[in-house]
């Protein structure tokens, strides 16, 4: 038959030409090739975290506060209770600081500043801040409230200083999803005779609540792993502290004091502790969904 | 069915108001029986009646541009009034100026007058708050709040602007079975609004403008989303609510203006082009530019 031959012809057009397919092979390689790529420091970190990490942890590793011996035996170093507990006071002393703060300012920016000119510099200020390097923040508290005031190191001023750090995180992340709030929402709310601040409280934030525990979670995770801010405002301790008026340790600077230790044993010790923050971030931030996806009825 | 609706709205909700301070409601189990709890209302009307809203010299503006070009119009008390007219011709712009709606949008302000029965919404000593309770409205789209169950999407209403007064249930109930979704969701109160179908939804929204207990009832467009049988419930409810609220509809859908509206009313560019029976309107109008967008020619 003549015509199939120029059948074949005919759907000849419809086949992939070798070039187009070599040219999609090569793509789809260099795309998984940087996902690999960018996939192996973030194994490496974990795989080491794990092995150096989980070594040194012991009951006795959370119990006990580091003892400041480093010429010793590894059982008489000490562990990092003190350094757990002061990150967790810290830390949350400055998330309840920077928080309400933060979301205020958001709330502000996407309810009332909108686009006027004092709503646009809150933002410049905000993206400036969000640049600063964090020993920045510790350097202004530490003249402001070290320096300034002739006063001594104290937990709490490593929490402001933590604060600063947080706040132009939480303002960004809370105003973008703010702004991802349906206006339908707020209008038809207030077409039922609800006031401005009803609408915000009942309507905008727990709609919006589930996006902006993420963003409180990055913030947190941020400062919850600095050193810089506390060095010379929380300074560090041995010992367990309850009162944020006093020294604190915390997990970072105790990081940051063992590995330069040359001790192997305080060495390791670092390395416990790293484990001991990234786990301690992953809960709270498992916690944090769980509560988030409670608090969502869909 | 519709004297059962709106007595029951009359019988839960307006006798709160009558009730004194301190004559406060037994701590009983809510009941599904409104009429057992609430006390008589010796002077209670069979029906509350909805209220007429008169428009004078009305214009609405966003920025410079003049959308509501001096707009005078009558919706009568307890009537269906439609506005029909082509995309972009000030409909729905005319409409939220009634409850205020308008001015929320930055840049945007109205000037003229819209009277309330007898009584200037934008007088300058007016509550913008008391007047969207008042005068309710419905959007295009159904919107329940997404974080609410049923329940509590009719109650927002009530708990939103501090009306808390009196039995919560029976008022959602009521206003509920106004809307004619109580026999679908009554066994299913605490799932959230935002899991019910289209058309559920918008009358779960109309419920929850009910459930204020307002005297006019503003539509921008309530089925633009909706499938046929869906609009169809909408309509049918149009029709019962009448007895107790007036009800002003903005529709794309000149049927719909045929088969819900007492009074039609057309627009033009911002102007009002004439405004009647709709029968008249749709048959004998006076105006030839009403004529030809009835009739299809344009729009």
């Amino acid at each position: 038959m003549s015509t199939s031959g120029s059948e074949t012809e005919r759907l000849a057009r419809f086949n992939v030409s070798p070039r187009r397919r070599r040219k999609d092979r090569i793509a789809r390689g260099a795309i998984l090739g940087a996902t690999v790529l960018a996939l192996i420091p973030l194994l490496l970190i974990v795989y080491y975290l794990l092995i150096k990490g989980l070594g040194s942890w012991s009951p006795s590793f959370f119990t006990t506060d580091p003892t400041g011996n480093t010429f010793f035996k590894s059982s008489s170093i000490g562990g990092i209770k003190s350094a757990i507990l002061g990150t967790i006071e810290i830390v949350a002393l400055a998330s309840a600081i920077s928080v309400p703060i933060g979301v205020a300012v958001a709330v502000w920016l996407v309810e009332y500043g909108k686009g006027s000119w004092f709503a646009q510099l809150v933002r410049f200020f905000v993206d400036v801040l969000t640049g600063v390097p964090s020993i920045v923040f510790g350097l202004f508290i530490y003249i402001v409230l070290i320096v300034g005031t002739g006063s001594s190191f104290a937990g709490y001023k490593g929490s402001l200083a933590l604060a600063l750090l947080m706040l132009p995180v939480v303002i960004r992340s809370a105003e973008v999803i703010l702004m991802l709030v349906p206006d339908a929402l707020r209008e038809s709310a207030l077409a039922l005779g609800a006031p401005r601040w009803r609408v915000i409280f009942s309507i905008v934030l727990p709609t919006a609540l589930p996006g902006m525990v993420t963003g409180v979670l990055l913030a947190i995770a941020r400062a919850a792993g600095e050193t810089a801010p506390l060095l010379f405002t929380a300074a560090t301790t041995k010992n367990t502290n309850f009162n944020l008026g006093q020294f604190m340790n915390s997990l970072p600077v105790q990081i940051y004091n063992d590995v330069t230790s040359p001790t192997t044993a305080v060495v390791n010790r670092a390395w416990g502790a790293a484990l001991t923050l990234v786990v301690m971030i992953l809960l709270l931030n498992l916690i944090a969904r769980l509560i988030a996806r409670r608090s969502r009825l869909a | 069915m519709t004297s059962n609706g709106s007595s029951l709205r009359t019988a839960d909700v307006e006798p709160d108001e009558l009730m004194e301070p301190g004559q406060a409601r037994p701590p009983e189990i809510p009941s599904t029986k409104p009429q057992a709890i609430v006390p008589p209302a010796p002077s209670a009307a069979p029906a509350k009646p909805g209220l007429s809203v008169r428009l004078e010299k009305l214009r609405a503006f966003y920025g410079d541009s003049e959308q509501v070009k001096g707009v005078d119009l009558d919706f009568r008390a307890n009537e269906v009034t439609a506005i029909i007219g082509p995309s972009g011709c000030g409909k729905s712009t005319m409409v939220r100026c009634i409850n205020r709606m308008h001015e929320e949008i930055p840049g945007a302000r109205a000037e003229g007058r819209v009277l309330l029965d007898d009584f200037d919404v934008y007088d300058s000593s007016v509550d913008v708050v008391a007047v969207r309770r008042a005068i309710g409205m419905v959007f295009q789209k159904p919107n329940p709040f997404p974080t609410m169950s049923i329940f509590d999407n009719v109650a927002s209403g009530l708990r939103l602007s501090s009306r808390r007064g009196g039995d919560l249930r029976s008022q959602v109930e009521a206003a509920l079975r106004s809307a004619g979704l109580w026999e679908e969701v009554s066994g299913r109160l605490e799932e959230p609004g935002a899991g019910l179908s289209g058309g559920q939804q918008q009358r779960l929204c109309i419920a929850r403008s009910l459930a204020v207990n307002p005297e006019v009832i503003l539509m921008d467009e309530p089925c633009s989303a909706l499938d046929p049988i869906a609009t169809l419930k909408i309509e049918e409810l149009i029709a019962e609510l009448k007895q107790s609220v007036t009800i002003v509809i903005v529709t794309h859908n000149m049927q719909q203006a045929a088969r819900v509206a007492d009074r039609t009313a057309f627009m033009l560019s911002g102007e009002l082009v004439e405004v009647g029976p709709t029968q008249e309107i749709f048959t004998t109008p006076s105006d030839s530019r009403t004529e030809e967008y009835v009739t299809g020619k344009f729009g």
